[in-house]
């Protein structure tokens, strides 16, 4: 789960890392309010806070002098489309902006933790071309990262805070600030069940101290259960609409940009399903899994959101009965299609257990369904039914 | 032969009194795959559908009716604990099929069975089959054939899809695994790659990938190195965007890396045949046996 840059500093903060002072407004008298209670020493930086890298070249962060400054701008960055190389073309709408004391900075590093697939070991990893896309560093000059694997027993140990600290050059008062933050933030990694965690830049401010200027945290959603503090950090507004009303049907959907709905029983095959259309000359409208069981209800479900989406011209349904009777499935696909009324045209595809009763049952449904009895053929109708 | 799995497994249901420990161990019985007893911490005594002893402990299980693998039915929260206490036991097979464990948790798992000799299949897999001997999962039986194809996947159904096309091609197989959508899970491409070279029934590998991490290219790496047998691979979640989970915590295209086309590459060029479309993996895989 992604969540705000504010609310990772918040959860970072509380195991000890340095972060700017500030917080979160949803108006701007809000920024105002908080404004003026910050340092007046200080400028002002005003962070848009949406679910997306590359904010400051689009025009999401601004610095400002004083508190009226700060409300007269927020004024015109409240409701902007913000559009960055993460956000696709339409853009996300800054609703919540991070009010916080302007650093001045004297150098920017890295610092990142991440799972290291295939060692299956969690990685510490910093550098000192921070500020940086961090992936092009990695790509272009991985020397200039270094690495720390930590071992899940005995945590981060103070010997690889040192040696990351060593790595950044951090020398007297900086060098003990780094050590101190290098532990903090695993802490906060492992209590918090982080599934990433960069801080870039990680920057020395002019005065010497060592501050975590943009933060990005996602958390691991399986471990969600043990942390029901973090699932209310939850934004619905980040996220698609119809992606948010599939999950409370329990249902795994993720909206594309082509004209094939597609709906199918297990995660890979609704990849496949979704290669094999575009291998066919269309392009998949979704991603939908129904999981095993695709009952008439997650069928009526799986329909609603796929017809939600106006883009679609056609279905496709794909289901691999194993344990599943694809017999019940096709009773499913009947009824909820004369449930809803739906009129775009659907391609069936089911597949193991009674298949054969379950192309009887469609085709005797006095519905115009088309019965595809393997995964080309199904593909094939369903870019012919598009025209 | 076949790999993991065969007439000699002895196999303990953790979590056989639940929902879906009790339906799959009917099934794997039926299957005729030798479930020797069930765990259910506080149920120790009781006897599944009146013939079946539950057991308290692994261990308890494992001793007294010698068994020597077992299959995973808990809860997510109490999954990764589950499958140390049957490393623990000194079983030499674990498969665990639920889904949605912790990260976290899974580290913990792989660093302590780091230390023993107990092999892990999955988590958030459907399981190991050797057709006509042994199934220890969730997949449906009955497609599958006795014969000389290895099949690995980091997928349930488009395994099924995959082994029905072999199954109605002609093709039987000989083990297939079901390695998992996860993360950080217990057996790799490449474990189970080398167990169906090593092995004497199997005459060729199809390999289920799919996008995210860098699993299919450190198969890749073993392939050319190491295999004599032909592997043909497909890798789903070419049209996958970046950035997004696809149902699997372990799908996801993140920093432009583990995109299928990448893998794919990667693949041909230690010298598997790649399906471009899901529909071929049948045909292909007769074609590059023939």
């Amino acid at each position: 789960m992604k969540i705000h840059e504010y609310q990772a500093k918040e959860l970072l903060a509380k195991y000890g890392v340095p972060v700017s002072a500030g917080e979160v407004a949803f108006n701007p008298a809000e920024v105002k309010r908080i404004a003026r209670g910050l340092s007046p020493e200080k400028k002002l930086v005003l962070k848009a806070q949406v679910h997306a890298g590359g904010r400051g070249k689009a025009g999401g962060i601004k610095i400002v002098n004083n508190p009226s400054e700060a409300e007269k701008t927020a004024e015109s960055m409240f409701g902007m489309k913000l559009v960055t190389p993460q956000t696709g073309a339409e853009g996300k709408t800054v609703r919540r902006l991070l009010v916080t004391e302007a650093e001045e900075i004297e150098k920017e590093y890295y610092a990142g933790i991440v799972l290291d697939r295939s060692k299956n070991q969690l990685v510490y990893m910093v550098s000192k071309e921070g500020g940086v896309d961090i992936e092009k560093v990695a790509a272009e000059a991985p020397e200039k990262i270094v690495k720390e694997y930590i071992d899940r027993s005995s945590g981060v140990l103070p010997y690889q805070a040192r040696s990351l600290a060593f790595a950044l050059g951090l020398e007297n008062g900086l060098f003990k600030q780094g050590v101190q933050f290098f532990l903090a933030l695993y802490g906060a990694f492992a209590g918090e069940d982080c599934s990433l965690a960069e801080i870039n830049p990680l920057i020395v401010t002019k005065d010497g101290s060592l501050v975590a200027l943009d933060v990005k945290v996602n958390l691991d959603d399986n471990a969600l259960f043990r942390h029901p503090e973090l699932a209310q950090l939850r934004d619905y507004d980040e996220e698609d609409p119809l992606e948010v009303e599939a999950s409370k049907h329990h249902l795994n959907y993720i909206k594309l940009n082509g004209t094939v709905g597609c709906m199918v029983n297990g995660a890979g095959l609704a990849m496949a399903t979704m290669d094999i259309i575009k291998l066919a000359g269309a392009e998949p409208a979704n991603f939908l899994d129904v999981g095993g069981g695709a009952s008439a209800e997650t069928v009526e479900n799986g329909f609603r959101i796929i017809l939600a989406d106006k883009n679609v011209k056609a279905i496709l349904i794909n289901i691999f009965g194993g344990i599943v009777r694809c017999d019940r499935v096709a009773k499913g696909v009947v009824e909820a299609s004369k449930k809803i009324g739906v009129k775009l045209p659907i391609v069936v595809r089911l597949a193991g257990t009674n298949a054969e009763e379950a192309a009887l049952l469609l085709e005797e449904s006095g519905m115009d369904f088309f019965v595809a009895h393997d995964l080309k053929e199904a593909a094939q109708n369903v870019v012919r039914a598009i025209g | 032969m076949s790999v993991l799995v065969d007439e000699t497994t002895r196999l303990i249901v953790q979590g056989i009194t639940g929902g879906e420990g009790s339906f799959h161990a009917r099934q794997m019985i039926e299957y005729g795959t030798d479930v020797v007893a069930g765990v259910t911490p506080g149920k120790g005594g009781q006897y599944f559908d009146g013939k079946i002893p539950i057991y308290n402990t692994v261990a308890e299980a494992a001793e007294t009716e010698k068994a020597n693998a077992s299959v995973i039915f808990v809860p997510a929260s109490f999954a990764a604990d589950a499958v140390m206490e049957a490393a623990d036991a000194g079983l030499d097979l674990v498969v665990c099929i639920t889904e949605g464990i912790p990260t976290k948790d899974m580290l913990e798992v792989y660093e302590f069975l780091s230390k023993r000799q107990t092999r892990l299949i999955g988590p958030n897999c459907p399981g190991v089959i050797s057709p006509g001997k042994c199934k220890v999962g969730i997949m449906p039986g009955f497609i599958h054939k006795p014969g000389n194809i290895g099949v690995i996947s980091r997928s349930g159904t488009l395994t099924y899809e995959a082994v029905n096309q072999l199954t109605q091609i002609g093709l039987g197989q000989s083990t297939c695994i079901g390695i998992g959508g996860d993360p950080v899970i217990g057996t790799s491409f490449t474990d189970a790659l080398a167990l169906f070279e090593k092995d004497g029934d199997t005459r060729a590998v199809v390999l289920i990938g799919e996008i995210g991490g860098s699993a299919e290219e450190e198969a890749a790496e073993f392939i050319q190195a190491n295999m004599t047998k032909p592997v043909v691979s497909f890798i789903s979640g070419q049209t996958a965007p970046p950035g997004r989970r696809m149902g699997h915590a372990g799908a996801i295209i993140s920093g432009g890396k583990g995109t299928a086309a990448e893998k794919m590459i990667v693949l041909e060029k230690a010298g598997v045949t790649v399906c471009k479309s899901p529909a071929e993996i049948g045909e292909v895989t007769a074609a590059v046996l023939s």
